[in-house]
């Protein structure tokens, strides 16, 4: 079979599927250690806020390494 | 009908089965059926059309100096703008002796301080203050040109790798600068593996930290780079549905309040990469400047 460039294609939505999910798996366990945390000592709850929304960015930084990756599959190939 | 590049939906042109191809840049008369794929590219990538709310599309030139030649593009301009705008807020701040108002110059010292105190003091060991300059420069940079993009004719400066690759390119020379002025060239190099390690390690660490001393920029700027480019793209998707399914309602209905929630979203990425990108570069010059034994 010919498959030409749909393989690239096939493999960029696949990899931009998995890619999320590691994603939203990691900033999903970081949100509910964040809230345990606030829910056991409210007066740190703004520290708490504040870290893990840098640590959300930072998990995020790395899912969009791998959306770049997948977004050159798509529109390069 | 036009459609920009933060366009919240809101100029949707409200004839039903619109067969009339006007929404791709209108600048240059597109014509054929609506191609989502280049409609979005076209939007995120640099191009040498500018476009200008009333004139419409101007074609930059390209600057011949001796043997270079150096088109001038839509994100330099955009990073001109965001210079002009800095130098305007700075120069409004300074008047603080006439009839200048004094929320500028307060918003302006808020800024200072903030860079002073949450990143600079707080991550650098020895001479902090030093460093407060290329930190507040950073950072309010990056955030001009990110918020730039949001409003209607700007273009993302740092939705271009070649940007977000000079900023991390400063920070690299920024790090190795500030080790060497503390430490020599000689011990700065010999900072990055820790003290105090068994014999064996060394032939995996050193290859190891020099590989980092490379890898932790380049996260920098394609960190920086995706999330801006991401943002628009997932917006200009949004708007495209429009056209793909060529039906108002649709757009009424889930294109434009979506789109106005990523647009609200992207509002906060653009603040927090500009503090996550200065953030890290405060960090990594903390850590050549003072390293954890």
């Amino acid at each position: 079979m010919e498959f030409g460039n749909s393989l690239a294609h096939f493999a960029a939505g696949i990899g931009a599927g998995l890619a999320v999910i590691g994603g939203a798996a990691g900033i999903g366990r970081l949100a509910a250690a964040a809230m345990e945390g606030s829910a056991r000592q409210p007066q740190v709850a703004g520290d708490i806020r504040t870290t893990m929304i840098i640590a959300a960015a930072l998990i995020e930084g790395a899912t969009l390494f791998a959306l770049v990756v997948c977004i050159l599959l798509a529109v390069k190939a | 009908m036009r459609m920009q590049d933060s366009g919240h939906g809101a100029a949707v042109d409200p004839t039903p089965a619109a067969v009339d191809p006007t929404p791709a840049a209108a600048a240059h008369g597109h014509e054929g059926p609506f191609d989502a794929g280049e409609y979005i590219f076209h939007h995120i990538m640099d191009s040498q059309t500018l476009e200008l709310p009333i004139i419409g599309a101007v074609h930059l030139p390209t600057l011949h100096i001796g043997p270079w030649d150096l088109p001038i593009t839509r994100h330099a301009v955009m990073m001109w703008v965001a210079c002009t705008i800095i130098l305007a807020l700075l120069w409004l701040a300074n008047r603080r002796r006439s009839l200048a108002p004094r929320g500028v110059h307060n918003l302006i010292e808020m800024a200072i301080v903030f860079v002073r105190d949450e990143l600079a003091r707080k991550n650098i060991a020895h001479h902090p203050d030093r460093f407060v300059p290329y930190l507040l420069s950073t950072f309010v940079f990056i955030l001009v040109m990110n918020l730039i993009g949001l409003v209607p004719w700007g273009a993302t400066a740092t939705a271009n790798i070649g940007v977000t690759a000079a900023l991390a390119g400063m920070a690299f020379i920024m790090i190795q600068v500030s080790g060497i002025r503390e430490f020599g060239v000689i011990g700065h190099f010999k900072n990055l593996v820790p003290h105090g390690l068994p014999a064996w390690l060394l032939p995996i660490m050193i290859p190891v930290e020099i590989l980092g001393m490379f890898t932790k920029p380049f996260a920098l700027c394609v960190r920086l780079f995706a999330n801006m480019t991401a943002g628009h793209v997932v917006i200009l998707s949004l708007i495209s549905m429009v056209f793909i399914l060529k039906a108002a309602w649709v757009g009424a209905v889930l294109s434009v309040p979506f789109a106005l929630f990523i647009n609200g979203i992207e509002l906060l990425v653009a603040f927090l990469q500009a503090y996550i990108f200065t953030m890290l570069t405060s960090l990594f010059i903390g850590m050549s400047v003072h390293p954890q034994h």
